[in-house]
């Protein structure tokens, strides 16, 4: 009876559901406590360092890994005694892991020759991904004679194939060279949305799960910091962790000294971002002029869009930006800096945001 | 002219040097012998070359040399991946030695091989007498021959299946069977078609090596004419009536046998290469 209202309890809320997964290898834990769900349909990124235990998770979901407690729920069914063969997950190998002695059409078609399909069927299916992907007329060819995004397109398609209710995708953009990477982000995105089916896809790139993901699940020494959409990570990061992976972060271990945000105590830490900064020449007039900080520019960096400056203040290299159309500031040069804001934490690495004492706090709400 | 010039110069140095030695060795050692084999040979007519090599007892050796090498090379086929597959997949006690031991046959002085299998094989042997309660007689009879012959091929299947496995990406399993593959599936649709290439140069190696193998299975063979006489043998009777002319015939037949086995393998290996470096 039980078991039912949980079905549908479950049915309701989460496709997946992970609760409290622990897992270890020898005597690395590799996940701790691994709790999330993710509604049917959403495109969530696991976001973390390498070794942060992200990769592990994906394996568990799919039944690579057996953990060594917990319960995973796909569609309100425990399966975590469900062998990977039958869990209906469709899953995406970092290096692809495309069968090299099958042409792209029996790559496609392996999963459906191995559930028996009806070769008629297995063909019309096998030919409306291949043109879903885009590669009609490379039916025939072997992996190696594609190019690394028409690989990448291949497992997408193989693992799509058995209409899986749920695809797991590791690192799918790791093998692939920057700029075709650009174009296959925006595609993946598209497909997923198009075929409409809950995707779970492993990343270390922020930018990469910033601009693909619905929600991302940041990971960290095998525990999850957040969940929540790119802009509420970025923007609200609840941990230290968190605010100090996201975006290009600087630490200052005691905020406390910098103008501005002298009301908290030398036990406050904090993270600053380069758009948290603003950075002016000497003579330049400023709104706030006093409570800048002085500092010396130690490095000037042309990124196209715009410069990024790295400006020693109190001993800290802080790292902020201009705009191309400002007047060039060189290496030695003295400026004055201003920190809008802060993300703080102190020991329980909770962090908050303060914004600098001297602008009122609804400005600071709004970045 | 200048492009010429560029073409010659090499990454790797010595080209020049190392070709040389690998002509003047294989000149020597198997090009020479060879073309001996043939010139002794012509001292035949073809006609007589022909009644040399289709007399009766000789085209009945080699029924016996072709039938026994093949199936001794399909048992070691069998065998040698499943043998590969456990030192490759599984830890246990003693593996090493196991794995030591797999080039005994190549140590081993083959008359030594054939002797001890013979031994164990004859109706009072060990794993004769065993087989002999149910009247199945191996020394002396072309299972014997055969038996010598898996001993003394499994070698080669092991040693090249082996490293494949050993480079085998776990991730293919992995693949095959999130998309549902059971696992007699995932080694029938993935694993073999992986280890094929490396197979079939195991398989052709021991084929060609059982078909030219003398000293352990003469021992084990009890070389009744008709039966159990192979081809190998067939030469050493020749030789030994200084009929260097038959011998060398019979020896000639043996020889484009093995090429044609060996060219087979070697359209195989060229084939899976293309495949997997992605030249069209």
């Amino acid at each position: 009876m039980e078991q039912r209202n949980n079905k549908t309890e479950a049915a309701n809320e989460n496709y997946l559901e992970l609760r409290g997964i622990n897992k270890a290898f020898q005597d690395c834990q590799a996940s701790q406590d691994v709790s999330f769900g993710v509604e049917k349909g959403r495109l969530v990124a696991l976001l973390g360092p390498s070794g942060s235990g992200k990769t592990t998770i994906l394996r568990i979901i799919a039944g690579l890994e057996t953990a060594d407690s917990g319960e995973i729920r796909i569609d309100g069914k425990d399966v975590s005694d469900v062998p990977a063969s039958k869990r209906g997950v469709g899953f995406v190998f970092q290096n692809y892991a495309l069968f090299r002695y099958k042409t792209v059409y029996d790559n496609i078609a392996f999963g459906l020759k191995v559930n028996k399909w009806k070769t008629k069927d297995i063909r019309e299916r096998v030919n409306e991904l291949i043109s879903l992907i885009g590669l009609e007329g490379l039916e025939k060819r072997y992996p190696n004679q594609l190019s690394g995004g028409q690989r990448q397109r291949v497992a997408f398609a193989r693992a799509l194939a058995p209409n899986p209710e749920l695809l797991l995708l590791d690192e799918p953009f790791a093998a692939i060279d920057a700029k075709v990477r650009q174009e296959l982000r925006a595609w993946l995105r598209e497909m997923i949305n198009k075929v409409g089916v809950t995707s779970i896809f492993v990343t270390h790139d922020q930018d990469e799960a910033i601009e693909v993901a619905d929600e991302i699940i940041i990971t960290n020494a095998g525990r999850i910091e957040q969940i929540g959409s790119p802009m509420e990570i970025y923007r609200n990061p609840d941990t230290a962790f968190v605010a100090e992976f996201m975006g290009h972060p600087t630490r200052i271990d005691n905020i406390g000294s910098f103008s501005g945000f002298g009301q908290l105590g030398s036990e406050y830490h904090a993270v600053i971002r380069p758009e948290n900064v603003s950075i002016s020449k000497e003579g330049e007039t400023l709104r706030y002029e006093i409570s800048t900080e002085e500092g010396i520019v130690e490095r000037v960096l042309f990124r196209g869009r715009e410069i990024d400056l790295w400006v020693r203040i109190h001993g800290i290299l802080v790292q902020g930006m201009r705009k191309i159309e400002e007047a060039p500031v060189q290496e030695g040069e003295k400026v004055r800096v201003f920190i809008y804001r802060a993300y703080v934490f102190s020991e329980d690495q909770k962090v908050q945001i303060v914004g600098n004492s001297l602008i009122n706090t609804e400005e600071t709400v709004i970045i | 002219m200048k492009e010429k010039k560029r073409k010659k110069k090499r990454v790797i140095p010595g080209f020049g040097l190392s070709l040389g030695i690998v002509t003047a060795m294989l000149g020597l050692i198997v090009v020479i012998p060879l073309c001996t084999l043939v010139i002794y040979s012509a001292q035949l007519s073809f006609a007589d070359f022909i009644s040399t090599v289709t007399r009766p007892r000789v085209l009945s050796s080699y029924a016996v040399s072709f039938r026994t090498a093949f199936v001794a090379a399909v048992i070691d086929a069998v065998m040698g991946t499943i043998l590969a597959w456990v030192l490759v997949r599984y830890e246990f006690p003693g593996k090493e030695i196991m794995n030591g031991i797999i080039e005994l046959p190549f140590a081993l002085p083959t008359a030594v091989a054939g002797i001890s299998l013979t031994h164990l094989t004859t109706t009072n042997g060990w794993v004769g007498s065993f087989f002999n309660r149910f009247g199945i007689k191996i020394a002396y009879t072309t299972t014997g021959i055969t038996v010598a012959l898996v001993f003394i091929g499994i070698p080669f299947v092991v040693r090249s299946v082996q490293p494949v496995l050993e480079s085998l990406d776990p991730q293919f399993e992995e693949a095959a069977n999130i998309l549902g593959a059971s696992s007699g599936q995932t080694l029938r649709h993935v694993i073999l078609p992986e280890i094929f290439p490396a197979l079939i140069a195991g398989f052709t190696t021991s084929f060609a090596r059982g078909l030219g193998e003398y000293g352990s299975v003469v021992f084990i063979a009890g070389n009744t004419p008709y039966k159990t006489e192979i081809a190998p043998l067939m030469i050493m009777s020749e030789l030994q009536e200084y009929d260097y002319a038959s011998a060398t015939s019979i020896a000639l037949v043996m020889l484009l046998a093995a090429f044609a086995i060996l060219f087979i393998n070697a359209v195989v290996q060229s084939r899976a290469s293309r495949i997997v470096s992605g030249i069209a």
